[in-house]
């Protein structure tokens, strides 16, 4: 018998969670003399109270998106991925390596073969960590914080020694070309008399981003593959004894994953940057983690989680631009969202069951 | 490559490893005692900043050691409750640990000093200064021994030294003393150690503490003696090179130091010569960066010795299983 309705468990314990590190930010913001309303209408006002600021939200919350599915995938397979950062990366160098060898007609076709490269990168990246896991039995999690830190290597070396135009001082490639260059929000919903989301990065790779939680939820839910990660996921024993692949299912699980946070490239560098740059990926890779946990690593979670840390990073952007605080406070409340809702679990979850049992007793 | 030149390049070697030094064997004590810890990296850079703040505001860097110890403690505390007491998962733990030093450290200086982020520079009595060991100017001008203990044996900080000695104190700790045996006990085994009749929380508390203060020490040691100051994210990536100098020694105190000092005497090679040219052939300074995360992939994936953790590593204990 479960000891909490699932309405609880998928909705109320995430939400504490949620409050409990809303008040310890707002007690943060106090303690270095500011105002915690003031901070959080000014958030508001600047993430969502315009296209503009829509326009970042839902750029950043479409690099959550990647990154957070990412993440989800490999951790119903009890694989914890903290490799997202390095994937993504590796994503960038592949999308930056297609968009400028390949002279392309059209951005649809572009955008394909970014999203193939991309796709491939992260996953390759990927999958020497899973194999040694799988084969090796090497620690995913310290196997890819490693991977992370030689993804940053690798990255540094293409864009000084390879990738960069010569004569540039700036370890970055040169702009891609014009037929490459996705549509943004900006070209597609402004009307000849009004323009909206002027000038902000979001831009066509949202709506892919929705496609892949609703892929993701459809192999995870719907299909036989699915199953058997999630049974894994449960079980390593339990799946062994029912026929499944450990190999299989390590290596399926993070190749998608990787696959998911190499995808994040379509956005940051293809839509946004036009061009690959050192630390492209800002930390979207890690916000991954914390994006997927807040979302109890179900796609819907990871949508609305993302969409929510799209409008905690703008706002913060808005508060570092406006006031004495700076932009480090989103990563203060990033910790905080980690901890409550991934470490501390157990500690909102044991006095709600108990809460709930009493409830149930009462009843019967 | 001259005798002066190496001397230079190994007296560097010595200073980059220490704070590794310091953090592996902090996350040596974690480990063992079954707790995996990778917010190293996190108590590293709260320490380097309260340190640094302490020793800016009082002119003491001993006061600036303390602060620092206790900011590592108070997260060690933290990383305590979310694995011990509340069983939670102990890798997002350490996650959250790293995220919130990172931010809490600028936040706190921003609203301290204003300087961007930083503290201000340290000068004087708020630095741990090096110190000159007895006879190492008679001896200097001897041949090849006076520079060796002139220059790489002397002339270092305090922690240097507190560092290398910690070593010995661990191995005695560990392997010759109750407490030692308990807590490899309980970081392989913690149902025997309950049976025993020995508290496996209270030893993985104690676990924790240890580490706090290893990595408090470490900190200190980056922004009061390396550096004069403390700079955003300066601890760069060190709590997972310990991280990874800790599987690289397969959890072993003695190991642990050897592997340091490899790996930072990889971080002062690549800190001296930016491109290596070894007769046409060039390695370039990346490949010196990614080096120790390489080799440790290599270590982990078994190809030359297998590293295995401590059994119950990342295994919260419950009772009744």
């Amino acid at each position: 018998m479960d000891k909490m309705p699932g309405w609880a468990d998928a909705v109320l314990v995430p939400l504490i969670s949620l409050v409990l590190a809303a008040i310890l930010s707002a007690l943060v913001i106090l303690g270095i003399g500011e105002d915690p309303i003031a901070a959080v209408k000014l958030m508001v006002s600047g993430a969502l109270g315009s296209t503009y600021g829509w326009g970042y939200t839902l750029y950043y919350a479409t690099n959550f998106m990647f990154t957070g599915l990412g993440f989800a995938v490999a951790f119903r397979a009890a694989m914890f991925n903290i490799g997202g950062e390095g994937q993504a990366m590796l994503g960038g160098l592949g999308v930056a390596i297609v968009c400028l060898v390949i002279p392309w007609p059209h951005w649809t076709l572009a955008l394909l073969g970014a999203m193939a490269a991309g796709m491939l990168f992260g996953a390759l990246w990927a999958a020497i960590p899973a194999y040694l896991q799988a084969r090796r039995g090497s620690h995913i999690v310290i196997t890819t914080i490693m991977f992370n830190l030689i993804g940053a290597a690798v990255l540094n070396y293409m864009l000084v020694n390879v990738m960069r135009p010569k004569g540039s001082m700036d370890p970055a490639t040169r702009r891609f070309d014009e037929t490459t260059n996705l549509p943004t929000f900006q070209d597609m919903f402004s009307t000849a008399d009004a323009v909206v989301f002027r000038g902000a990065p979001a831009n066509v790779t949202f709506f892919i981003a929705i496609l892949a939680c609703v892929l993701v939820w459809l192999l995870i839910w719907r299909t036989r593959l699915g199953y058997e990660i999630r049974a894994f996921g449960h079980s390593e024993t339990g799946a062994l004894y029912a026929g499944i692949s450990p190999f299989k299912i390590i290596m399926i699980a993070m190749l998608i994953s990787g696959g998911l946070s190499g995808l994040m490239a379509i956005n940051n560098v293809m839509g946004e940057a036009e061009r690959l740059v050192l630390n492209a990926t800002e930390g979207a890779g890690f916000i991954g983690i914390a994006v997927a946990l807040m979302g109890r690593n179900h796609p819907f979670g990871v949508f609305v989680a993302a969409i929510l840390f799209g409008f905690l990073y703008q706002g913060g952007a808005e508060l570092a631009l406006w006031t004495n605080i700076p932009r480090e406070l989103i990563v203060v409340i990033q910790a905080l969202v980690i901890l409550f809702t991934g470490a501390l679990d157990n500690m909102v979850r044991m006095p709600l069951e108990r809460i709930f049992l009493r409830l149930r007793k009462g009843t019967s | 490559m001259d005798f002066l030149t190496l001397i230079q390049i190994l007296d560097s070697t010595v200073r980059l490893a220490t704070p590794l030094l310091l953090a592996c064997l902090a996350g040596l004590y974690s480990e063992r005692a079954g707790i995996f810890d990778i917010g190293l990296e996190g108590k590293m850079l709260a320490a380097a900043f309260f340190s640094a703040a302490i020793a800016a505001l009082t002119g003491n860097v001993w006061l600036g050691l303390l602060a620092g110890i206790v900011a590592s403690m108070l997260l060690s505390g933290l990383h305590g409750l979310a694995s011990i007491t509340f069983r939670g998962n102990q890798l997002i733990s350490g996650v959250a640990i790293n995220f919130l030093a990172s931010g809490m450290t600028v936040l706190i200086a921003q609203d301290w000093f204003s300087q961007g982020g930083r503290t201000p520079s340290l000068s004087g009595g708020a630095r741990f200064n090096p110190i000159t060991l007895p006879f190492a100017e008679v001896v200097e001008d001897v041949p090849i021994l006076g520079a060796i203990y002139s220059e790489l044996i002397s002339g270092h900080s305090i922690l240097v030294y507190l560092a290398a000695a910690s070593v010995p104190l661990t191995w005695w700790v560990l392997y010759r003393t109750r407490f030692g045996l308990r807590l490899r006990a309980v970081g392989e085994a913690p149902e025997a150690v309950d049976t025993a009749g020995v508290s496996v929380v209270g030893l993985r508390f104690a676990a924790v503490a240890i580490c706090g203060i290893l990595c408090g020490i470490a900190g200190a040691y980056l922004s009061t003696a390396l550096q004069a100051g403390f700079v955003k994210e300066m601890t760069a990536g060190r709590g997972f090179i310990a991280l990874a100098a800790l599987i690289f020694a397969k959890w072993r105190p003695w190991h642990a130091m050897w592997a340091c000092l490899l790996f930072g005497f990889l971080q002062a090679v690549a800190l001296r010569y930016q491109n290596i040219d070894l007769g046409g052939l060039v390695i370039p300074v990346q490949v010196m960066d990614a080096l120790p995360y390489i080799l440790t992939v290599v270590i982990l994936a078994g190809f030359v010795g297998k590293a295995i953790p401590p059994r119950a590593g990342g295994e919260p204990y419950v009772k009744e299983r």
